[in-house]
């Protein structure tokens, strides 16, 4: 019985209750339970297509569970009203796999535009933010590029920087490493690593890259058909006995 | 357990729904939701934060960029129209008519309904293709996820500027329309510009011009939503961004000729 049900515990920043989501008849997650504590780093592991992404998109409100309970910061998404609603979208920043870079503006644009159009947001010159923001992830010199001046790397990178303008309390990584070299994923996952360590951001990562999850990870749930089959650490993960969770571990 | 799903699956709700073929079903939901879009524009256009500079943008590339197209395609009708009808009316000797003739037709009708369908095929579709492929490549769902409200950003203000700028476009292309009827009289006859000017407006009120403008807020109103719409909506994939910018011409042309007619009718019941 490797499976652990959620645990509630004082410090928990994300529970996901009983989570079941559907597409027509199919049913993508059959019955997902999480808690992640605050300043933890899940990776969340899985075959291609099985919902990984779909857990994500319904924590951050994008797509809705069919039933289930999503508590963010101790509150559910469902009970907030609008304005509450992006109040709370501000503390979790989302990292597409895409970057979702807005391509008609500069680096720079990209990077201030979730900042000015918050509600708080008092006049002021954003040059020095951007650019901490953008020496985080090394990148200074791309600030007057357009996206598609970039490599699939750098947007990523950019996109990082843009999810961190907003200091986000928690960061949802949509495989953040896919299709990048080994070298460049290798960088982008120092980068989440320091990122924990500087920022203190708790982190939920979706990916397939074993040596970034080696890295990163401080918990491992596998998903299965709909459901979390194993939780653990990596060294624990590694040595399970079910082949399919093994088989994760088996890269070389 | 097989059998309970099965009765499950057909519930006696949903048997009005099957029996409606699914494009008409497909028909009224795409009313419901123009309607529902149209709706949020104006709840949200009277919210804070405006985006005033955004709005400027998209007066410039969705008005001012427009200019040149509606004026040569102005002038061209104007002056068509004035070589066509010059032989008819002098048939029944009535040549001085001609430029009143002209004027009635360009103000009324074919001015305000020939730039809106120029229109919607410029701009509709070019909304349609730029918020769908933002919203196939995730940009939309980003400034979602950032706790930013990407109706206000995108499309409050698209549609904001296509029901202001499709006015003005429409009396630009009337007035170089009315030149190119001048132009177009001068070839034959010697014509001042004065008298030319003062026998077009002789048939020409205030009751005919404020129904024809109004319709024009109408077309432009009409031609953002749909084209917002198509691209806010559009599914995943490459494909559906060209679907988006093509039922966004589509369904906006339509809608075009179907609030003329109305409005045609409208103003003959009130005036």
């Amino acid at each position: 019985m490797e499976k652990e049900v959620t645990e509630n515990n004082g410090d928990s920043i994300l529970e996901l209750t009983n989570i079941k989501k559907s597409f027509g008849n199919f049913e993508v997650l059959k019955d997902i339970n999480l808690t992640v504590q605050k300043g933890e780093t899940v990776v969340l592991l899985g075959k291609s297509g099985t919902g990984k992404s779909v857990i994500l998109k319904c924590i951050i409100g994008l797509e809705h569970q069919s039933s289930g309970k999503i508590a963010v910061f101790g509150k559910e998404f469902s009970e907030l009203r609008e304005e509450e609603e992006n109040a709370f979208r501000r503390k979790i920043g989302f990292l597409f796999q895409s970057g979702a870079l807005y391509d008609s503006m500069t680096v720079r644009q990209n990077l201030e535009f979730p900042v000015i159009r918050q509600p708080d947001y008092k006049k002021e010159d954003l040059t020095e933010r951007v650019e901490e923001a953008l020496n985080n992830v090394g990148l200074i010199d791309a600030i007057d590029k357009f996206p598609s001046e970039l490599s699939g790397g750098m947007k990523k990178r950019i996109a990082l920087a843009r999810t961190l303008m907003l200091n986000p309390e928690i960061i949802l990584y949509d495989e953040p490493t896919t299709g990048l070299d080994p070298v460049t994923s290798n960088e982008i996952s120092h980068l989440i690593l320091d990122m924990q360590k500087k920022l203190k951001v708790t982190s939920l990562i979706v990916t397939h890259d074993m040596p970034c999850t080696h890295l990163v990870a401080d918990r491992i749930v596998v998903l299965k058909e709909g459901e979390f089959t194993a939780e653990g650490t990596y060294d624990e993960l590694s040595k399970s006995k079910d082949d399919f969770v093994r088989g994760f571990f088996e890269f070389e | 357990m097989s059998e309970k799903v099965k009765t499950a699956d057909i519930p006696e709700v949903s048997s009005f729904k099957l029996s409606l073929p699914k494009s008409t079903q497909e028909f009224f939901l795409k009313v419901a939701g123009l309607t529902l879009f149209a709706f949020r524009f104006i709840k949200e256009l009277f919210r804070t934060p405006y985006e005033f500079r955004e709005s400027l943008k998209q007066f410039y590339e969705i008005g001012y960029k427009s200019f040149s197209l509606i004026g040569i395609t102005g002038f061209i009708i104007g002056l068509t129209l004035t070589l066509q009808s010059i032989p008819t009316l002098e048939k029944f000797g009535a040549s001085s008519l001609v430029p009143s003739m002209v004027a009635l037709a360009v103000i009324l009708e074919i001015g305000p309904v020939i730039t809106a369908l120029i229109f919607a095929g410029k701009i509709g579709s070019g909304i349609g293709a730029e918020l769908g492929s933002m919203k196939v490549t995730e940009q939309i769902d980003a400034m979602e996820v950032s706790g930013t409200n990407p109706f206000k950003y995108l499309v409050v203000t698209r549609i904001f500027a296509t029901t202001l700028m499709l006015p003005l476009l429409v009396i630009l292309s009337d007035a170089i329309a009315l030149l190119g009827g001048f132009i177009a009289i001068n070839l034959t006859n010697q014509t001042s510009l004065k008298l030319f000017l003062m026998n077009s407006f002789a048939s020409i009120d205030m009751k005919d011009v404020i129904p024809a403008t109004i319709k024009t807020f109408l077309f432009g109103f009409s031609i953002g939503v749909v084209g917002c719409y198509e691209g806010y909506n559009a599914n995943r994939g490459t494909e559906s961004v060209g679907i988006a910018a093509n039922t966004a011409v589509v369904i906006s042309s339509l809608l075009v000729i179907l609030i003329d007619m109305v409005m045609v009718q409208l103003t003959s019941i009130i005036f």
